[in-house]
């Protein structure tokens, strides 16, 4: 009988009007208004960039650093990010994001400035940019999404995608000796004097989601109180349209093929511990 | 009181950057113009806190000159013929979001990795674009130390005038050269907001420093703005020099050092009863077309030198639209023509002359 009253459009507008629900108070989840804006993203069903902005979004409003942070948008999917995070940024050349960061907080170092990049551009047309960034210990963020595939350009082999996996310029797997060997470059970068903090966490899971967020607020405080160096978070995703799966089945075939080769966790942190 | 030094061309141009007030320069060693990146290393940060950056390439030079520039601060950076190759994507990047910013190509001979001698083979590149896509820069040609470093603040004010890079293109001998150079008075760093710089969101949403507009109309629609600005840019911004054109009968044009040695030919010239006078243009970009036109009008020809393999002659040619000869000497990799070279090539082109 009562469900047959809710699902009764006249009964329900009667019996409950909206304004009474959405009150502040009884608000127990909402989206980061701030510093999101209110647009649909053009992220593929499932797809981890739409999360890490979101992410973004609830640091900057939780900190207080809206006015603080300025950001770079590489060349990829995440090309657009200008239009979602409602804060200062700057588009780059593909591959060149940290050196247009290093330009930016060189010049301003009293501001958090970040770049947002994924595998091609951060590990293949600028590993240079990359590595010598971390190496001078600039005092940025660098967020890097490592989902194994150019998404853009439509799911070709990226420096990280993995032994034998297909791809439409590996289409008979990624060989290793031909093609080269998948890059862990956030392995690298933390093996590099410049870098402060690095992390690799996942989106794929609420309780991943919660660290991931937890890794991004930590770079920005580290960044925040002075930084000592370049904060590295690489983020292992999906790419459900180009490995040409659900979105369910792309985030268990990330976890059971991605996952081990790019374990998750703390590469390097201030005080040397693990968290 | 005046200031004057003795200094390299290379000298002289840091010097008066750091002089102008310039906030950052990120570059990379490449000869002949390393000394401006080693004076400003020894010299800026000290003095006014200027930030002098080394980078790993000519590629992240010119990308860290492209998110500095973004922020509204004073941002250069130097290289020579190669490394300015690797920095047009920037460039044309830098371009297209309408960043003012001061480039210096201290050209060398080339192509290829070339010689480490004056030349002036990047005309093309400095003129008609470089990178990708339709978009020019101001080019500004000095031919002495002393405009090598009047060029800089000059540049800065033009940069942030029309939003636009500005470059200043020499060559390894007035890089390298020493010459009297008169100094002007430190000016201090100053910082403000300019309404579209990234530094921090302010009042209003975010703003994005982007040269990305996916919508062929949008795309279209910054087009027509850049060139309608450069097009201004033609009406307002045209510097030339011109000597003892008003009775010749024969004109020389050339830029930047090639000019002062074209004087001095000139000079020869009547000495020997041969009425020549010198047009040096000092904006390459925009270039002085009715200038060129007008000087040149009662002229019996025009003799274009250059150290190349003749670039700026086809714009003197299309300024001039037929109605005087153009002939062209030039030298290639490396080799500086002298005045009497000169001479000899204007009475062979025009006169029949000594063969």
């Amino acid at each position: 009988m009562n469900e047959r009253r809710m699902l009764d459009d006249q009964h329900f507008e009667t019996m409950i009007e909206e304004e009474s629900i959405c009150t502040s108070s009884n608000v127990v989840y909402d989206a980061p208004h701030k510093a999101l804006y209110d647009t649909p993203m053009h992220y593929c069903p499932g797809c981890g960039h739409g999360v890490v902005h979101r992410l973004l979004a609830e640091v900057f409003e939780e900190m207080d650093i809206i006015k603080e942070v300025i950001g770079v948008a590489p060349v990829g999917c995440s090309v657009l990010a200008y239009n979602y995070l409602n804060i200062d940024m700057s588009e780059a050349a593909h591959g060149r994001a940290s050196a247009v960061a290093t330009g930016i907080k060189r010049v301003l170092p009293d501001k958090l400035v970040f770049s947002y990049q994924g595998d091609g551009d951060l590990a293949a047309i600028g590993t240079g940019e990359t590595i010598h960034t971390c190496n001078r210990g600039e005092n940025i963020l660098i967020l890097f999404i490592n989902n194994g595939i150019y998404g853009m350009t439509g799911g070709q082999m990226a420096p990280t995608t993995l032994p034998g996996m297909k791809s439409t310029t590996s289409p008979f797997g990624r060989n290793v000796e031909t093609m080269g060997n998948p890059l862990k470059i956030t392995d690298l970068v933390a093996q590099l004097p410049g870098t402060v903090y690095v992390t690799r966490q996942a989106v794929h899971k609420p309780v991943n989601v919660r660290k991931t967020k937890k890794a991004i607020q930590k770079a920005f405080e580290y960044q925040q109180n002075g930084g000592k160096g370049t904060c590295f978070i690489e983020v292992v995703s999906n790419c459900p349209s180009n490995w040409k799966m659900t979105p369910l089945d792309s985030n268990k075939w990330m976890e059971e093929n991605m996952l081990p080769f790019y374990p998750l966790g703390d590469l390097k942190t201030p005080s040397g511990k693990e968290n | 009181m005046k200031e004057l030094k003795l200094m390299k061309g290379n000298e002289a141009l840091a010097e008066a950057a750091i002089r102008a007030g310039c906030d950052a320069y990120f570059g990379y060693p490449i000869t002949p113009q390393s000394e401006v990146l080693e004076y400003l290393s020894r010299e800026a940060d000290k003095r006014t806190g200027m930030v002098v950056l080394q980078a790993e390439s000519e590629v992240a030079s010119i990308n860290m000159v492209y998110g500095a520039a973004g922020t509204g601060k004073k941002v250069m950076t130097s290289s020579s013929s190669p490394g300015m190759s690797l920095m047009q994507e920037g460039i044309s990047y830098i371009a297209c979001a309408e960043l003012p910013c001061l480039l210096v190509n201290v050209n060398r001979g080339g192509p290829g990795l070339g010689t480490i001698q004056p030349a002036q083979g990047d005309y093309f590149q400095s003129v008609k674009g470089g990178g990708h896509g339709d978009y020019r820069l101001i080019v500004l040609a000095p031919s002495t130390v002393q405009e090598m470093a009047d060029f800089v603040e000059l540049s800065f004010e033009l940069a942030f005038k029309y939003r636009n890079p500005v470059l200043i293109l020499t060559d390894g001998a007035l890089g390298q050269m020493m010459e009297k150079v008169e100094l002007k008075v430190q000016k201090e760093r100053k910082f403000e907001d300019l309404g579209w710089t990234t530094t921090g969101r302010n009042n209003g949403n975010g703003r994005v420093i982007t040269s990305l507009h996916l919508k062929p109309d949008q795309m279209e629609e910054i087009n027509i703005h850049l060139q309608k600005k450069y097009k201004t840019i033609e009406e307002n911004e045209v510097r030339v020099e011109s000597k003892n054109c008003e009775d010749a009968e024969y004109i020389i044009t050339a830029y930047g050092l090639v000019a002062r040695i074209c004087n001095k030919a000139a000079e020869l010239a009547r000495e020997k009863g041969i009425k020549v006078g010198v047009i040096r243009p000092i904006t390459l970009f925009p270039f002085p077309k009715k200038e060129i036109k007008e000087l040149t009008k009662n002229a019996k020809g025009i003799l274009d030198v250059e150290m190349n393999a003749g670039q700026m002659v086809e714009d003197v040619r299309l300024a001039v639209e037929g109605k005087v000869p153009v002939e062209f000497h030039g030298r290639m990799g490396g080799i500086v023509p002298s005045p009497e070279e000169i001479l000899e090539k204007l009475e062979e082109k025009f006169i029949g002359g000594v063969v």
